[in-house]
């Protein structure tokens, strides 16, 4: 018996409240010619929620994001993306699709022959947005990440915690209505990390955007957990000792499968011996 | 061990198919990304031109100087014309500026598509809303497909000049002679294969180049590897293809 032949038909629930989830996965399935990488995993994302992936490396994390974006193709499950059925679009039908959302991958991935400006105002440039407006615009969106003198420089001269500012700015610039970040502070210094980290939560409190933000520290993830970013101080400021923001709420993989998905409160208190472990 | 090597060769085969089929049909729904093919006519087309005129130069010259005692005898030096300018222009001409621009540009190609792959620049583009297919791999196949007859051309006229060089300055063959001889002999069915093979050519080595690029993985390893795989298969591809040609040209003007 293959390990997906079990699952019960894919089909994202109704929801009880009448607002549809911006992200639903139902009981999907991944390989890649092997076993599982992925399996029977289902969770949702509602407006204007954050879902803090954790998980150990090499667990599918990264996966997950892509089969978000229909950038991966599930063997088995339903994936709803802003209220369209992913797994039945062509890859024509995915492209708008995709540029209503965010991504801020792992390594950045800025396009190293560019400048700053033509990275971040790339989707304006390909929709053939006038240059006045182009400048603008990436002007707000790198101020944001408070980067603005890179503007006319290359990826090549930008250190790793500014290229993934970069890379935060070119995924909001058209204020899409998903975001997706893969690890962001991943291979950074702590300082560096906690400014991206400040960055997530200034997007999730100023835009209030839905997003997923994997990470493997949970140092990141409990930060955004319990912090929130303050517009009149400019920074970000802890909530009051107990309270957490109710709209961030964590989801953990292990060996391909969902083990956790719940609040940071339910998160501390879980008896399940790996996420113990993963905590300490 | 068999059956898997087998199912792997079909699959490949089964995805070059279908990509290239996606890369040709993006030409006929907008956006097509003309400045893109521009940037690619010139980089493979001006970027070649040399190297090619060099190549034909001196193939052209090495084709007289060899023929010289082969020809000689039969008593056949006169025909010196006719055999430089109806080898450069069926064959030596289409397959080894095939050959050259696979070296050249497929390599690029696989690298340059290969190390965006592998820095998730080809993800980011896709979810920024731009199919990479239609933004790298089409401008690329069209820029290939226009540039390689020009440059199989120059690599033509530069052979004809060495060939003459050689034929003139040495074996002492009038130079009205030769030209005219290299130009009477060549009838339609070889000018048509003459341009046919160039256009096969530069489908072959663009698709193939662009095709191990866009699904390398594994690194600075992995895009070394598509890139010899890139060059080695369109070199290859392209003999093959020069003989198909060839076979068809033969029954088809005999």
């Amino acid at each position: 018996m293959s390990d997906a032949s079990f699952l019960s038909p894919a089909r994202c629930p109704e929801p009880s409240d009448g607002t549809p989830p911006v992200v639903c996965f139902s009981n999907v399935y991944i390989s890649f010619l092997g076993p599982a990488v992925l399996a029977d995993l289902s969770f949702t994302v509602a407006p204007q929620e954050t879902r803090i992936l954790l998980g150990p490396a090499g667990v599918g994390k990264s996966v997950l994001l892509k089969l978000a974006m229909g950038l991966l193709r599930p063997s088995h499950g339903s994936i709803r993306l802003l209220g369209n059925e992913v797994t039945a679009m062509t890859e024509e039908e995915l492209f708008p699709l995709r540029a209503r959302t965010g991504m801020v991958f792992q390594e950045s991935a800025l396009f190293d022959s560019l400048s700053v400006r033509d990275n971040v105002a790339y989707q304006l440039i390909q929709a053939r947005v006038p240059d006045e407006e182009i400048d603008q615009r990436v002007r707000e969106a790198l101020r944001f990440v408070e980067l603005e003198r890179t503007f006319d420089m290359f990826p090549g001269d930008l250190s790793g915690g500014m290229k993934r500012r970069v890379a935060i700015a070119r995924a909001l610039i058209r204020q899409p209505e998903l975001i997706l970040y893969d690890s962001p502070t991943g291979g950074l210094d702590p300082v560096t990390s906690t400014t991206i980290i400040e960055l997530v939560m200034k997007q999730r409190d100023v835009y209030r955007t839905p997003s997923i933000m994997v990470t493997h520290r949970v140092q990141d993830a409990f930060m955004l957990c319990t912090h929130r970013f303050d517009t009149g101080v400019g920074h970000m400021v802890p909530l009051p000792k107990g309270e957490t923001d109710p709209n961030t709420t964590f989801l953990m993989l292990d060996q391909g499968r969902m083990i956790f998905d719940g609040s940071l409160h339910e998160l501390l208190h879980t008896e399940d011996p790996f996420v113990r472990e993963f905590l300490e | 061990m068999i059956e898997s090597t087998l199912k792997s060769v079909v699959w490949s085969v089964q995805e070059y198919t279908i990509y290239t089929w996606r890369a040709v049909l993006c030409l006929f729904s907008p956006p097509v990304y003309w400045t893109d093919t521009l940037v690619q006519a010139d980089t493979i087309g001006a970027g070649s031109a040399l190297i090619v005129a060099l190549t034909g130069f001196f193939l052209g010259a090495v084709l007289a100087l060899e023929s010289d005692s082969l020809l000689a005898g039969f008593g056949a030096t006169g025909y010196m014309g006719r055999f430089v300018g109806m080898t450069l222009l069926i064959e030596l001409g289409p397959v080894l500026t095939g050959i050259i621009v696979a070296g050249r540009n497929a390599s690029t190609m696989a690298s340059e598509l290969g190390s965006m792959v592998v820095t998730e620049q080809v993800d980011a583009m896709s979810s920024l809303g731009v199919d990479p297919v239609r933004k790298l791999v089409t401008p690329r196949l069209v820029a290939t497909m226009v540039t390689l007859p020009l440059l199989t051309l120059v690599a033509d006229a530069f052979g004809l000049v060495g060939g003459g060089w050689i034929s003139i300055v040495r074996l002492n063959i009038p130079w009205h002679k030769y030209l005219t001889d290299a130009y009477a002999t060549a009838g339609w069915p070889d000018v048509i294969e003459g341009l046919i093979k160039p256009v096969v050519f530069a489908f072959i080595l663009a698709s193939d180049g662009c095709f191990y690029g866009m699904r390398t993985t594994g690194g600075a390893e992995g895009v070394s590897r598509s890139t010899i795989q890139a060059v080695v298969t369109s070199s290859v591809l392209i003999l093959f293809a020069d003989f198909l040609i060839s076979r068809i040209m033969i029954q088809l003007f005999p």
